[in-house]
């Protein structure tokens, strides 16, 4: 079969399964006065659209930042401002200055699920087939294969079709930015990103890797000479899109320093809804909360739920070599998100998504039956040589495990003692397997000959 | 590393449990009324004694299936009672809690084991017909994708039109098709040509066959029958008040007879033939009225239809009694018929379309023209299902699953057949479907008219969808009419 018809199965596939999410409940649906993330980005585009530019961050009579105020950088609200347009052409209700607060209506619903498909359908989903076909190996077959498991791991879908976001302008972006630099056009590459970064600050967790392998391109063409052109052309590039960016807001520096308060809220909490990271395993243990301050605690770990995605994305485009630990962390991480899924209603799409997505990764990329060589336990293979299908055991255990909380969470009510049980259950599990994800990969990054073509970031 | 996908075992449980959990996710779709239909014969059955299921007339969605299905609903409505009880109170009338949903959308999505067990056994009959002699369309040795076997699989697991009709509309299509496939799957399974010669007629098989076909009627209607309900249970099964077509106008000879009519009465009144205050009100007015009253041309009634549908599949029928041609010929006369039933009959549901394209799935995977014309048959057939998922929340997934079933079955039997298969001026009006579809379901809600006369989309998409379907009929015939009869050597046809 040709290619084409292939990936325009599998675009049709993704699609399709989106689009079935989106009929699901979302955050905040129905439960006022707060509601939740899909009325936070209603609310964006309502301030984007009635408010001048230099109002957007600020506290003002128009705009009480403590319902939803703008918390990301000036792409998501010009964003939002390109929406706004839209909603206002198809229902002004949608976007009225303070009378929209709350607005909920099924075809509201429709508007802003159609937003983040026609994001998806112009900017990740083309960046996924494109890393697949220039920068993987394989066959034609293989590589379809491995964009479709890309496009249907379940976290993304979630988070955006369910609960409501734009993770994939952010990540599509970055995406965009990993297949620039993958194929030599670093200048695009380093533009794509740092959109992507002027989308979501959560993208700085990309940066590092994208500042290391750049910076270490430019040394290797000779830092006097080629080298340091591309590092000017790179830096300037870098420069004057986030000059574009931030055009607006560069007239006072006061207006710089709101932004980046508003992006960078030292006032949160560690943790804010018993996330699933060090610091709330290690809570469990040890209090953590009376040994530091606040402000101490915030500069270890920011973090929420879906940044979790964040590490998804180079996980889901090591598919192609690693399948079993890419399928692996891919599935944790959803499963990690549980909690936050449970209270949006999304149970049921949950188990369904998840599910395939294992069956699916299972069957295209026989990631069971690899040899334990791809598990790139090199030298520690002769140690692990007599328990050589431990790794697929403790998969199965895992998967097992998941599937035993994941149904007592949704099935079963906590003890009175316990009210929190089944998230901190959800969360030090997830946690475990993202350590051990953490040592693996640094392992397996660490080890890799420095021959290989085309490096592939891992976190 | 050989990839998966050359084995030989897992594809057809990848492509079952994949469309299975893309049904699954279906499961908050819009549902149409047919969702309180089966709700309410649940209740019926579970509630009341045998005795009053074809009286009982609280909700307007009385029992109109004959009695298996009843026994099927009353079996499901035991599983039901540990959803929610409250479904099986049949003056719960419109009853949808989120446990009902669940449980009805379930009970389609498990059935349909049926339909996937049934498909399995067809293409294990089909396989062994190929091993048995040389036909062209083998299936060893060629890539995964390219199989005979797999591209039918595919074709009747992830059919398009099962799909949004079982698992959004929500129907037991596939359950009971799954029946008529394995019936059809086991009758040739015992003998390998499966041709029955006019010699090797005997009295005793006659009386064998005979009575089997008795005894499955005695069972079904046989406690209507002990108690004399049987002119009840008839007038619940076919209802004849109901109008020629249905109110979707499914795309057959009908719907193109009323068109006709009424071209000619508007014409009739612009050249002052007709006088227009004679003529019924709703005919010059009305939408998509089911008691459509024709005014140039004769009315027809349901005897007049059950004439035409039975001329129409005669012949077919003939021609597979006096020359028999093994199974292929058995499914052409099944689709024929099918077709023509869907052509001529009274008050036909355009889901009934699905009847003939998917035994025709099996013949076009088998031979050219067959594929030709079952390309043409399904993208019109299931574009004629599209106004049956009238809301825009489901805008979206009828047209991807529509695209995806299209691109999958075009570029499938292409590469299977090597070579073009449909015609500039076929492909030119499969295209025209795409325009068609802008206008109805973007383009027209836009107008003004949308309020005053909004049946104009169906009217549209019934009469050029109704001219795919019948030129695929004509195509059928000439295509039986034709084809070779059992040479005295080849043993597979």
């Amino acid at each position: 079969m040709d290619n084409w018809s292939l990936v325009s199965m599998c675009v049709l596939l993704g699609l399709t399964t989106r689009w079935a999410v989106s009929f699901n409940s979302y955050s905040g649906a129905s439960k006022p006065p707060m509601f939740g993330d899909y009325e936070a980005q209603r609310h964006w585009q309502e301030v984007a659209y009635n408010l001048p530019v230099h109002e957007w961050y600020l506290n003002t009579t128009d705009n009480n930042l403590s319902y939803w105020g703008l918390d990301y950088p000036p792409l998501t609200a010009y964003h939002s401002l390109l929406c706004a347009y839209v909603a206002k052409l198809i229902n002004p209700a949608w976007v009225e200055l303070h009378t929209s607060r709350g607005y909920e209506s099924s075809s509201h619903k429709l508007f802003m699920r159609t937003t983040v498909l026609i994001a998806d359908i112009l900017l990740y989903i083309p960046a996924v087939f494109l890393y697949c076909f220039y920068l993987s190996n394989g066959s034609s077959k293989k590589k379809v294969a491995t964009a479709l498991c890309i496009l249907l791991y379940p976290g993304l879908i979630l988070i955006d079709y369910g609960h409501f976001q734009y993770n994939n302008v952010s990540l599509g972006l970055a995406l965009w930015g990993v297949v620039g630099l993958g194929s030599g056009w670093d200048l695009l590459g380093s533009l794509a990103f740092t959109l992507a970064l002027n989308y979501k600050q959560m993208e700085l967790y990309h940066s590092l890797p994208f500042f290391c392998y750049l910076l270490g391109k430019c040394i290797k063409q000779g830092l006097v000479g080629r080298g340091l052109f591309l590092l000017l052309k790179i830096s300037l590039s870098v420069l004057a899109t986030f000059a574009l960016c931030w055009l607006p807001f560069l007239s006072e520096p006061q207006q710089v320093l709101q932004v980046l308060h508003r992006l960078f809220p030292v006032a949160r909490g560690l943790f804010e809804d018993k996330v699933a990271n060090t610091w709330c395993s290690l809570n469990v243990l040890i209090k953590i909360k009376t040994l530091l301050s606040r402000d101490a605690q915030l500069l270890l770990s920011v973090t929420g739920f879906k940044s979790i995605l964040l590490p998804a994305l180079p996980v889901c485009l090591l598919m192609n070599e690693l399948p079993l630990m890419a399928t692996w962390f891919l599935l944790v991480s959803t499963f990690s998100m549980l909690p936050l899924l449970l209270k949006d209603g999304l149970l049921l799409p949950y188990a369904v998504t998840s599910l395939a997505f294992l069956f699916l990764c299972v069957y295209l990329l026989s990631a069971l039956h690899r040899s334990s060589q791809e598990l790139h336990l090199g030298s520690c293979y002769n140690l692990t040589r007599g328990s050589l299908f431990l790794p697929f055991v403790q998969f199965g255990i895992s998967m097992a495990a998941m599937a035993v909380l994941s149904t007592a969470s949704a099935a079963l009510e906590p003890p009175a003692r316990l009210p929190d049980l089944f998230p901190v259950l959800v969360s030090i599990f997830s946690c475990m397997h993202f350590l051990a994800s953490l040592l693996y990969f640094n392992f397996v990054q660490l080890t890799e000959p420095p021959s290989r073509r085309g490096q592939k970031k891992t976190n | 590393m050989a990839s998966p996908m050359n084995s030989d075992s897992g594809w057809f449980l990848a492509l079952a449990l994949g469309v299975s959990f893309i049904k699954c996710l279906l499961i908050n779709a819009y549902h149409s009324t047919d969702f309180e239909v089966h709700r309410n014969w649940l209740a019926v059955t579970h509630s009341m004694p045998v005795s009053k299921w074809y009286y009982e007339a609280t909700s307007e969605w009385t029992l109109d299936y004959p009695p298996f299905f009843a026994w099927f609903e009353y079996g499901l409505s035991h599983v039901a009672a540990y959803f929610d009880k409250e479904m099986l109170v049949v003056r719960n009338l419109n009853y949808a809690s989120p446990a009902t949903v669940l449980f009805q959308r379930l009970s389609v999505i498990v059935t349909d084991v049926v339909f996937i067990y049934a498909i399995k056994e067809f293409n294990s009959w089909s396989c062994a017909i190929y091993r048995c002699c040389k036909c062209l369309r083998e299936d060893k040795g060629k890539e995964l994708l390219w199989k005979p076997s797999f591209i039918l699989a595919t074709l009747l697991l992830w059919n398009f039109g099962l799909i949004i009709v079982d698992h959004i509309h929500f129907q037991y299509n596939g359950f009971l098709f799954g029946v008529l496939l394995l019936s059809v799957a086991r009758h040739f399974q015992s003998k390998t040509d499966g041709s029955v010669h006019w010699k090797s007629f005997s009295p005793f098989r006659f009386v064998v066959l005979g009575s089997i076909v008795l005894t499955t009627f005695a069972l079904s209607f046989g406690p209507f029958i002990a108690l004399g309900q049987i002119p009840q249970v008839l007038s619940r099964l076919f209802p004849f008040k109901r109008g020629l077509c249905h109110a979707y106008w499914a795309p057959n000879v009908w719907a193109l007879y009323n068109i006709v009519d009424k071209v000619l009465s508007m014409l009739g009144v612009k050249l002052g033939m007709l006088d227009i205050n004679k003529l019924p009100k709703a005919t010059m007015t009305g939408g998509l009225v089911q008691e459509f009253q024709h005014t140039v041309l004769p009315s027809v009634s349901p005897l007049v239809t059950l004439i035409c549908t039975l001329l129409s599949i005669l012949p077919a029928l003939f021609h597979m009694w006096y020359r028999p041609s093994g199974g292929r010929g058995f499914l052409r006369c099944i689709v024929i018929c099918a077709l023509g039933s869907f052509m001529f009959g009274w008050h036909v549901h355009e889901k009934a379309i699905l009847m003939a394209i998917l035994p025709l799935s099996w013949l076009a995977v088998e031979h050219r023209e067959d594929a030709r014309t079952f390309l043409i048959l399904s993208t019109t057939g299931h574009f004629s299902l599209f106004p049956l998922l009238f809301t825009a929340q489901e805008l979206p997934i009828k047209i991807l699953l529509m695209l995806l079933f299209t691109i999958f079955s075009f570029t499938s039997l292409k590469k299977l057949f090597r070579g073009r298969l449909v015609s500039s001026v076929e492909a030119t009006y499969l295209l025209g479907l795409i325009p068609l579809a802008v206008i109805c379901e973007l383009v027209y809600p836009l107008t003004p008219w949308h309020h005053t006369l909004p049946f104009i989309p169906l009217l549209l998409t019934s009469i050029y969808c109704a001219l795919g379907v019948t030129y695929s009929f004509i195509r059928l015939y000439i295509s039986l009419l034709t084809v070779p009869s059992t040479t005295s050597k080849g043993k597979c046809q």
